[in-house]
């Protein structure tokens, strides 16, 4: 079984660049490609969810804080967004930036009590948010129409043509947000900023006493996930063209908590296979309609109790990749000298 | 001014059943650091076993003496199979609190399954069981009344378990040292299972009385009623069980002013509210004790 | 006053509890000084007040000209003191480099957006840094394991990953706290060895340790702690026969006439 991870996984990272081209390749045929209407939708659903799993995975996978709020971001995402473009006629691309950046925000705030707070009492100030953001989306009547939610929300608009289901063009929209985050997740866990939300969920206190200043790591994690799941949200305004409050409620924090773990916490891969395994469940097991959400929660207990990191979740078996420069650098001080430090 | 003793006699009396559930965190917080997100679902599953038996025209009394016996067993089920698995492995905190999320999620929804009970309300057999009070100008429900005697009673019964008995103490010192409680011979497993017994036995009763009280019962009364709990356990200062009583009492009076003076929207929030407030204020509540970190 | 690091009369509450009483030392620079005592005698209390971990209740430290007591814990290692711990507190689901990448922190010199689209000074700082950190490894003898997932190493190589780190901080001041627990005596002449070494270098060492042997073979000098006070200091050679040091390790002598 290692062998065969270590290979996929050798191969993986040896032809990335192809593997990237080929995605991109692949998105760039979608508008030309013969796929149905039910297939569209569902490959829109995984990559918005993979993409809410990447969220959520910035601060509960690489900085290990739970958050069972994360609907809560969704919705003040998908809110901005479509009321931006209903109210104010805003045009789609600007209102979905200007919906990350307020949900951004909304994570700064919400990321403050944190600070205090570890473990289980953080997880419930988060699911007291997303009961906030719940009563705030029914009672605001005048700005969110309350329970009514908010219709006829305009399709996006790319060069004069209307991206729509049809023409492919909500997937490729979905496909690039997915992989412009995928890809900054990578860029991010690769980086100071990475190891330093890995080494806060590893050890606080040693991080600390490395000189990471763990306030300012842990609001960053909620602004970053705040803004991806915001974004996410932004995109799903236009989905259906219409959104209400019960589109956003706990149990969708839960789904959400449910790609990650199942998936695998920390890793970007395990987020799309989360998305993939929990978009495709409910239709594969049409028949458990209620029962659903039962299975979701015993997903969770399932996977804590035999395979906590996931099911893409193992630990690395390749080799820490340094750059080229990296060895060029290193060929350099070997040939000048030796003894400690470099 | 009626309302406002109006509000203040429902707080109080909201008050004590949130103390009531609040012991239920502190309880199994104090023993094993964890906060048991189930909790709020055995609330819920004990009501809805005392409307299961009260349909099979069981008496009432009868129903919720069962219903509070299998409530407990329940809970120590769960501690049993999911999260006792998970301290043998030394697991990290993160897999505990899923894994109780996870079982309440799984609580939750089997309840509100059509073929169990369903998703919508369900009248609850009433608590009203003689005439209302008259004190001046002022109201007093025989719910009210008996919610609030039954919540103090059993909130004085916890504390004589605790304080008083063997098996209290056996709590305590778990409590305070696990491996020093296990060399005095403390059967460490059976106090832990004993705990949630005892958190869920109360969670059930709290349920009854709550459903009696507003006499209707739904599936996600749980989850509502577990995270304002939760603020009492944290404002008074979990852990402590006189915290937990005082931090109710705070609670469900705020609630009732907030329900009686901003609107009965602002009634459910209120609580997070105050649990944000008390977290960015006094993070270890009112009674709580200072952490020190060792390094 | 001592330029390096001078500490005077420090002292640590616990609520009625003295866990640190008026203990006064100073290190100077290169250095390799030894703080020894009994179990529970403070030591690594003071190793705390030092990094900020804890706020002390009374005394003064300075370190190069700055004073610590305000200082927060990020700052005490951006000045130059870093620390291991007791208990060896690796990132344990990082690897070996990336533990000591995070030693590198406080001196990154790039921004967070330069590192999210890789551009600007992140290529090169980061090849750097990674340079470094297996150069720091590489000179341990750690270089085969630089891959290595913290988790999965024996703690005797977990315990040389931990200082890595510490060097990788850039600092001027180590403290090493119990460096040589769990060793048997090869590992420990190895990590004697090792701790001359820095010292050559150019690195101050301030060490907890109980084992004797390294103790007495690479101290320049020694202070002894008991119940938190400062019963003796010196060298080796004076400590060794201190009979108020034998005293607090061994308890009292006992007449063995009777």
């Amino acid at each position: 079984m290692n062998r065969i991870l270590k290979t996929t996984e050798s191969l993986c990272y040896k032809y990335r660049y192809i593997l990237l081209a080929a995605f991109i390749g692949l998105i760039v045929a979608v508008p030309f490609l013969p796929i149905s209407r039910v297939i569209m939708r569902l490959l829109i659903m995984i990559a918005l969810y993979s993409m809410l799993g990447m969220g959520l995975n910035v601060l509960t996978g690489y900085v290990g804080l739970v958050s069972l709020g994360h609907a809560g971001f969704y919705g003040i995402g998908a809110y901005v967004c479509a009321l931006l473009q209903v109210r104010l006629g805003v045009d789609f691309w600007i209102a979905l930036l200007v919906s990350g950046l307020f949900t951004a925000l909304i994570g700064f705030l919400s990321g403050l009590p944190s600070l205090r707070l570890s473990g289980s009492y953080l997880s419930i100030v988060t699911l007291g948010f997303c009961e906030i953001v719940q009563m705030i989306l029914k009672q605001w009547e005048s700005v969110t129409n309350g329970n009514y939610g908010i219709r006829n929300i305009p399709k996006p608009v790319f060069f004069g043509m209307e991206l729509n289901l049809q023409n492919g063009g909500f997937l490729v929209v979905a496909l690039v947000l997915a992989l412009l985050t995928g890809l900054g997740c990578l860029a991010l866990k690769k980086s100071n900023t990475g190891r330093a939300f890995l080494a806060i969920r590893d050890d606080e206190l040693a991080a600390g006493m490395m000189g990471i200043k763990t306030s300012r790591y842990k609001i960053l994690a909620f602004v970053i996930s705040a803004f991806i799941t915001g974004l996410a949200g932004g995109f799903y305004s236009e989905l259906n063209g219409y959104i209400e409050p019960t589109n956003f409620v706990f149990n969708i924090s839960i789904l959400i908590l449910s790609v990650v773990i199942v998936g695998g916490l920390g890793t970007v891969r395990g987020m799309i296979f989360g998305a993939v395994v929990l978009q495709l469940f409910p239709e594969v097991f049409r028949f458990l309609n209620e029962w659903r959400f039962v299975v979701y929660g015993l997903l969770l207990v399932l996977m804590m109790r035999f395979r906590p990191q996931g099911v893409l979740g193992w630990q690395s078996t390749q080799p820490y990749h340094i750059s080229k420069r990296t060895k060029e650098l290193l060929k350099e001080t070997v040939t000048t000298k030796g003894g400690i430090g470099g | 001014m009626n309302a406002f003793i109006d509000a203040i006699i429902n707080g109080l009396v909201l008050g004590m059943a949130y103390a009531l559930i609040a012991v239920g965190y502190s309880l199994v917080f104090g023993i094993l650091r964890l906060i048991n997100f189930a909790h709020g679902s055995i609330y819920a599953f004990g009501a809805y076993m005392v409307y299961f038996f009260v349909s099979l025209n069981i008496r009432l009394f009868p129903s919720i003496v069962i219903a509070v016996i299998i409530s407990g067993l329940l809970a120590l089920l769960i501690d049993k199979v999911t999260l006792e698995p998970l301290r043998k492995k030394n697991s990290q905190l993160i897999s505990n609190l899923i894994t109780t999320v996870g079982v309440s999620f799984i609580i939750q929804n089997i309840l509100s399954v059509e073929y169990v009970f369903g998703s919508e309300k369900k009248v609850f057999p009433s608590l009203n069981l003689f005439k209302n009070v008259q004190i001046g100008n002022i109201t007093i429900q025989s719910s009210q009344i008996i919610l609030l005697v039954v919540a103090v009673i059993l909130l004085v019964v916890m504390s004589l378990i605790v304080y008083k008995t063997k098996i209290g103490l056996a709590m305590r010192a778990t409590e305070q040292n696990t491996k020093a409680a296990k060399l005095m011979g403390v059967n460490v497993n059976f106090i832990i299972s004993f705990t949630f017994f005892l958190g869920g036995a109360s969670a059930a009763i709290a349920g009854s009385l709550i459903g009696g009280y507003y006499q209707v019962i739904s599936p996600t009364m749980g989850s509502l009623i577990a995270l304002k709990a939760f603020a009492a356990a944290v404002v008074g200062g979990i852990g402590t069980l006189y915290g937990s009583v005082v931090g109710g009492l705070v609670i469900g009076v705020s609630e009732c002013l907030a329900a009686q003076y901003l609107g009965s929207n602002i009634r459910d929030p209120m609580a997070f509210v105050i649990l944000i407030l008390i977290l960015v204020i006094k993070p270890n509540g009112l009674f709580g004790k200072e952490q020190i970190a060792k390094v | 006053m001592n330029d390096f690091l001078e500490v005077k009369s420090i002292s640590m509450h616990f609520g009625g509890l003295a866990a640190v009483e008026n203990v006064s030392f100073h290190v100077n620079r290169g250095e390799i000084v030894s703080l020894i005592g009994p179990n529970g005698a403070g030591k690594t209390t003071v190793f705390n007040m030092l990094t900020g971990v804890y706020k002390i209740t009374a005394g003064e430290m300075y370190f190069e000209g700055h004073d610590l007591r305000e200082m927060i814990p990020q700052n005490i290692v951006k000045i130059g003191i870093s620390r291991t711990f007791q208990n060896v507190r690796l990132f344990s689901k990082m690897r070996v480099i990336e533990n000591v990448l995070v030693g590198t922190h406080i001196h990154t010199k790039y921004s967070f957006f330069e590192s999210l689209f890789r551009v600007g000074r992140f290529k090169k700082e980061e090849a750097k840094l990674e340079a470094k950190a297996i150069g720091i490894l590489n000179s341990i003898g750690m270089g085969d394991i630089v891959d290595s997932f913290a988790n999965s190493l024996p703690y005797g190589e977990q315990r040389k990953v931990e200082i890595a780190r510490a060097i990788a901080t850039d600092a001027k001041l180590i403290l090493l706290d119990e460096p040589a627990a769990g060793m048997n005596p090869a590992e420990s002449a190895e990590l004697l060895r090792f701790i001359r070494e820095l010292c050559d270098k150019g690195y101050t060492i301030l060490m907890i340790e109980h084992d004797m042997n390294v103790v007495m073979n690479v101290s320049d000098r020694i202070y002894v702690l008991d119940h938190g006070r400062l019963i003796a200091d010196g060298r080796p050679e004076e400590i060794a026969n201190n009979p108020k040091v034998i005293e607090a390790y061994l308890g009292e002598q006992k007449h063995v006439e009777d």
